[in-house]
């Protein structure tokens, strides 16, 4: 498990406005990658990219090559269904499905793709999928419940537990902490730093402590102004990102001297 | 800063306001209903008419003079929206009324057992009408839910903008509007140009309500899937579950007890259609059992003959159309708890 993304001069459009220009980067295996910009400088849109799901949004497209270990998942015949089953994804806001229970929510990825399981192979994956979220101390004895009886925290411990029970190569977090309190957002650090020893994972975040404490690299994202392309600044290891910046727009955005 | 507790502030607060008892509305009911028996004359519309102005006028201007204007004005809203909720329930509970009244004295078992085949004067029933309603709104409930359902999936996950889905919406828009009679008349040129001039039958008659029948099931449907919440289809897609497996899995079951009363909805509003299904499913005496042949009675069909056009004496006919009209609002009222069951079993699951 485990894969390298590497981006070759990545232009994201929504129909005719450019969101994002001209974005070349590498990202490593087994680490934790930061996205890091102010709002509107076209992180997400990026992050969103990485499992098409950017052309989920009507008009919305993308320009260059995108590789997940030297295999183009913008190339031609590529199914997009393909792609996300390996690269999974977890979003800002938790959002467990309300019809299923905890453990149905654990394995609905699994089991809306048919893959057939006995009843006891589908306890197991749905334990580890939840230890591996940190979450089956507290909800190993009521699995059958709604997943939205969950607290926020714990809903979105739940839909970490969703993405990894599909065993992807690389897990994306858009904000996953921003509608939590400081306890859960702690349990989903942790979280993140013991995943990492399994996957490549790439998380967005408005939080500059959070990118400095749970990531090994950085990218910070610009844009020039309004209706103008976000653009990759810089990217480099996070110690390097947060003492010594070789740009002094990233300086400026991380001790808060921005705009 | 510090608490002062001396007796004189606690008289002189400043956010103390004027305020009538708990009792005042209540009081004031009572009294305007008896200035409205008084000036009403003892009769009913009057009397309440007369008492609900008093009541609503009073009790502004005694709010006025004691609590001031926001809460007269408040007052003065509440009573005018308690007004028109009651004013609106008068003729639901009317007709309930009226149609128990009457139609209690022939909902026995011959009722629902006996056809009008030879029947004239007393006894008889309305079995082929009660059966004809069930086939034929059953038939017309087959047809519409699929194609309802389906146009609704595509204009809420496919359509998106495209020309074919607005021109869709559009028409779903212009069918909602069709005079009934029209459909009618649609489903027995249709059945006309098919099987040869002049088929009616229980066929005819569900496509003539299915004609009245998608356009809400569509219209119902799209509003469902359109507030299912985004997150939802993209947490699917973000698992790798093709787009066809998340509709069909996530959105429909997140919506499925809005669907099905607006399904029954639908059903509500066509079961007690009656020119359309005069004109395509026809009128008869006896039970059919049989859609595709002969005319089929249904039970509109039957309360307007029975009350229209009755034999001598007249009382059992219209005993039998009465009967007839509370049979049809039950079978509604049936088809509404139904619902509510398939609703509360399928709602997603909230709570610990």
């Amino acid at each position: 498990m485990s894969k390298r993304i590497e981006a070759k001069n990545l232009d994201i459009y929504y129909g005719s406005f450019k969101a994002v220009e001209d974005i070349s980067m590498v990202i490593e295996p087994r680490s934790v990658t930061a996205f890091i910009g102010p709002s509107g400088c076209g992180k997400s849109t990026m992050l969103r990219s990485l499992n098409r799901m950017h052309e989920v949004i009507p008009g919305a497209y993308v320009e260059g090559e995108l590789l997940l270990d030297g295999h183009d998942l913008y190339g031609p015949g590529v199914d997009p269904v393909n792609v996300r089953r390996q690269i999974g994804m977890v979003f800002q806001r938790p959002n467990p499905f309300p019809t299923m229970s905890i453990k149905e929510n654990v394995l609905a990825g699994l089991k809306l793709n048919n893959r057939k399981m006995k009843g006891s192979e589908a306890d197991d994956v749905a334990e580890r999928a939840l230890r591996g979220a940190n979450l089956w101390e507290e909800v190993k004895n009521r699995l059958s419940l709604p997943g939205s009886g969950l607290s926020g925290g714990q809903q979105q411990r739940l839909c970490i537990a969703r993405a990894i029970a599909m065993q992807p190569e690389v897990l994306l977090m858009d904000e996953p902490c921003s509608a939590l309190d400081p306890i859960s957002t702690l349990a989903i650090e942790d979280l993140i730093q013991e995943l990492k020893d399994s996957y490549t994972i790439v998380i967005v975040t408005h939080n500059m402590q959070q990118a400095a404490r749970v990531s090994d690299a950085t990218a910070f994202f610009n844009i020039a102004g309004t209706g103008a392309p976000g653009k990759l600044i810089e990217m480099g290891p996070t110690d390097k990102i947060f003492s010594t910046p070789d740009q002094k727009s990233t300086e400026d955005y991380i001790t808060g001297r921005f705009g | 800063m510090s608490v002062t507790t001396n007796s004189s502030s606690k008289a002189l607060n400043p956010l103390k306001a004027g305020q009538l008892p708990r009792w005042a509305p209540w009081a004031g009911l009572g009294l305007a209903l008896i200035v409205g028996l008084v000036f009403g004359g003892m009769k009913v519309a009057a009397s309440t008419l007369i008492a609900a102005a008093v009541f609503v006028v009073g009790m502004h201007v005694l709010s006025l003079y004691v609590e001031g204007r926001r809460r007269a004005n408040d007052r003065l809203a509440q009573h005018i929206v308690y007004g028109m909720f009651m004013l609106a329930l008068v003729p639901l509970v009317w007709v309930s009324w009226i149609a128990v009244k009457n139609g209690l004295a022939r909902l026995d078992a011959p009722f629902f057992t006996y056809s009008m085949r030879n029947i004239v004067g007393e006894g008889g029933g309305a079995a082929h009408a009660i059966y004809g309603t069930l086939y034929v709104t059953g038939i017309a409930t087959a047809i519409s839910v699929p194609i309802g359902l389906l146009t609704a999936i595509y204009l809420a996950e496919y359509g998106g903008n495209s020309k074919l889905a607005k021109g869709i919406t559009f028409f779903v828009d212009v069918m909602t509007g069709i005079p009934s009679i029209v459909a009618g008349l649609f489903a027995y040129a249709l059945m006309a140009l098919l099987f040869g001039p002049g088929t009616v039958n229980g066929i005819g008659g569900a496509i003539a309500l299915s004609v009245l029948m998608i356009p809400v099931v569509v219209r119902s449907v799209e509003e469902l899937l359109r507030i299912v919440p985004n997150e939802l289809r993209e947490a699917a897609y973000a698992l790798g579950v093709p787009k066809w497996k998340t509709i069909l899995s996530i959105v429909i079951p997140t919506a499925i007890s809005g669907i099905v009363s607006g399904v029954i909805l639908a059903i509500a509003r066509v079961i007690g259609e009656t020119a359309p299904l005069m004109v395509a499913a026809g009128f008869t005496q006896s039970l059919n059992n049989n859609p595709t042949q002969g005319q089929m009675m249904t039970l509109p069909v039957f309360v307007y003959d029975s009350y229209a056009h009755p034999g001598i004496p007249r009382q059992p006919y219209w005993d039998r159309a009465w009967a007839g009209a509370l049979t049809l609002i039950l079978i509604v009222m049936l088809l509404n708890l139904i619902g509510r069951v398939i609703a509360a079993r399928f709602a997603p699951k909230a709570g610990r």
